[in-house]
């Protein structure tokens, strides 16, 4: 039996017109996520790691190649509503209370109340939310915020999870508190996750693949399976397993940094 | 006590200063007529006396003023001719009116602006150089306008109101309804939200806020195109007329009793749309 696929690129490039001339933000981008993967794709800024994401997610439009999700264009994926987006800040909306932001693509996506109802229950305990059903989005830390936009991004059926340095603007403390709560969400959930990340060890510590990336142009320059049990304590951080696979990660880094500088 | 303390502080001033120039001011006349009545060296307290109880003074007192509003208010019947209070009543109806039109004629103009870039080109610029072209110019020309076609009464003068107060509306709404955020869009695009669902969900929640500060705005000038349009019917009635016809026959104390109506007016409107927007704030949890 094999594993379906839910991401395939083929040769997959995209170009940013500007008024300075070409921006070749993707280029030749090969790769397949299957079914149940935890991908992190790690890389400098301007590397395309995000503009990537964005692309599966049809908020952005390849201008070469071929890219399907779950053998659908992304515009079709999108309409089916097939993932859930977070974004690097929350967005939650402000005049909405908790709960009411986790029900707003229920309401969207026309759930019943008594549904809408169930579903924020359930995803607010999954993100250890439950209590703060009633609270404005201002009375909650950063990191409860960034919580409940990945509730919001889990009410709906969507079996792939996008996730855009959604704990990039907190502390290494909260950080790794997450880390390791994600981890479990995605072991419960069985969900596909695409994480951008632009810190080794979360990258190392949350994927079962690693898309290494560099700027100038946009490219993958190495993809690396991870070896590591599912079952992964903070202290994992220390073996000699884990260092491995973040020294290839920082060589994968690294050259594409000398590229760089060549230029 | 600290909002309270200052606000008397400043009112004692002003009241003060107004005593003083009303002094200062009607003394000319004073002197003509004790002059007549062949009065000599009034002592000061009492000269200052007979200034501020002048029949048709250049500045009247505060008290002659407070007088003439409590006396054209519940000194007549609401009725007559005379009552301040018809007369106010006259000029709040059109500037409710006006403000409900207005208020609704921006908010339109808004959602297409925003939604339609050929609008936004084509309609901003006559929305702005309509506000160039002085009020006191346009509003006769509507009033006697429309009167020659057999529309008078409340609808002109509603109509200049809206004239005036749907600008601040349109340019606040417009603003407001372009805060949202690109993710908080593209949020809305993984969604697949169709664009009623954007604009209920999103824009329009997110304007909100300037919506209120915009009709605080509007309805304050809603007010002023009422009292302007009523200069143009005299027949009509109105706290504008009450100016005009108080001008003409030099009744200055009817003229401030008037002017001080609309400004009461204007602050008790304007906190009316206070109110409800703190109302609103709180239910859509705004830090307090």
């Amino acid at each position: 039996m094999t594993t379906p696929t839910v991401v395939s690129a083929e040769h997959l490039g995209l170009t940013f017109s500007t008024n300075d001339g070409d921006v070749i933000a993707l280029s030749d981008v090969n790769l397949t996520i299957e079914k149940g993967e935890f991908v992190s794709f790690i890389g400098p800024s301007g590397c395309g790691k995000t503009t990537f994401l964005r692309t599966i997610a049809d908020l952005e439009q390849p201008t070469s190649g071929a890219l399907h999700i779950n053998g659908q264009t992304p515009e079709e994926a999108r309409k089916a509503r097939a993932y859930g987006y977070v974004f690097q800040a929350p967005a939650l909306y402000p005049w909405r209370t908790i709960e009411k932001n986790v029900a707003l693509p229920l309401e969207i996506m026309g759930y019943s109340a008594a549904e809408q109802a169930e579903r924020i229950k359930r995803t607010l305990e999954l993100v250890n939310l439950s209590g703060f059903e009633k609270k404005f989005p201002w009375q909650l830390s950063g990191g409860m915020q960034q919580r409940a936009s990945i509730a919001r991004a889990l009410a709906f059926d969507a079996d792939l999870l996008l996730m855009d340095e959604p704990f990039g603007a907190l502390d290494e403390i909260v950080r790794d508190h997450l880390n390791s709560e994600l981890l479990k969400l995605w072991d419960r959930t069985k969900k596909t996750i695409c994480f951008v990340t632009h810190s080794i060890p979360e990258a190392v510590y949350l994927s079962t693949k690693i898309v290494v990336m560099s700027p100038r142009p946009g490219r993958v320059t190495d993809i690396i399976e991870s070896n590591l049990p599912k079952e992964r304590p903070l202290d994992i951080r220390e073996t000699p397993e884990f260092l491995a696979i973040a020294a290839r990660v920082r060589d994968g880094l690294r050259a594409g940094h000398s590229y760089e500088e060549v230029v | 006590m600290n909002r309270v303390l200052p606000i008397l502080t400043i009112l004692v001033a002003i009241l003060a200063f107004w005593y003083a120039a009303a002094i200062w001011m009607n003394a000319p006349w004073q002197n003509i007529l004790n002059g007549r009545a062949n009065l000599e060296n009034v002592p000061f307290m009492e000269f200052a006396a007979q200034t501020w109880a002048q029949d048709k003074p250049v500045l009247p007192a505060p008290h002659q003023v407070v007088s003439e509003i409590w006396n054209a208010t519940m000194g007549l019947e609401f009725t007559s001719r005379r009552s301040l209070a018809l007369h106010a009543w006259i000029t709040l109806s059109a500037t409710l009116l006006g403000f409900v039109f207005g208020t609704a004629l921006g908010v339109v103009l808004a959602v297409a602006i925003v939604h339609n870039d050929a609008t936004d080109r084509s309609l901003m610029p006559w929305i702005i150089a309509s506000q160039t072209i002085p009020i006191l110019a346009i509003a006769p020309m509507v009033v006697v306008g429309l009167g020659a076609v057999g529309l008078t009464g409340l609808v002109p003068k509603a109509l200049i109101s809206m004239y005036l107060s749907f600008f601040p509306v349109v340019v606040g709404m417009v603003k407001g309804l372009r805060s949202p955020e690109t993710i908080q869009l593209d949020l809305m695009r993984t969604y697949d939200a169709n664009p009623w669902q954007v604009f209920w969900k999103l824009r329009w929640p997110a304007a909100l806020p300037m919506l209120f500060a915009s009709m605080k705005v509007g309805i304050a000038i809603s007010l002023i195109g009422a009292v302007v349009a009523e200069l143009s019917n005299a027949a009509g009635g109105g706290l504008g007329v009450r100016l005009l016809t108080g001008s003409y026959n030099g009744q200055t104390i009817q003229i401030w009793a008037a002017l001080f109506i609309a400004a009461g007016l204007a602050a008790v409107l304007v906190a009316i749309v206070g109110a409800a927007e703190k109302f609103v704030n709180a239910r859509i949890g705004v830090r307090a």
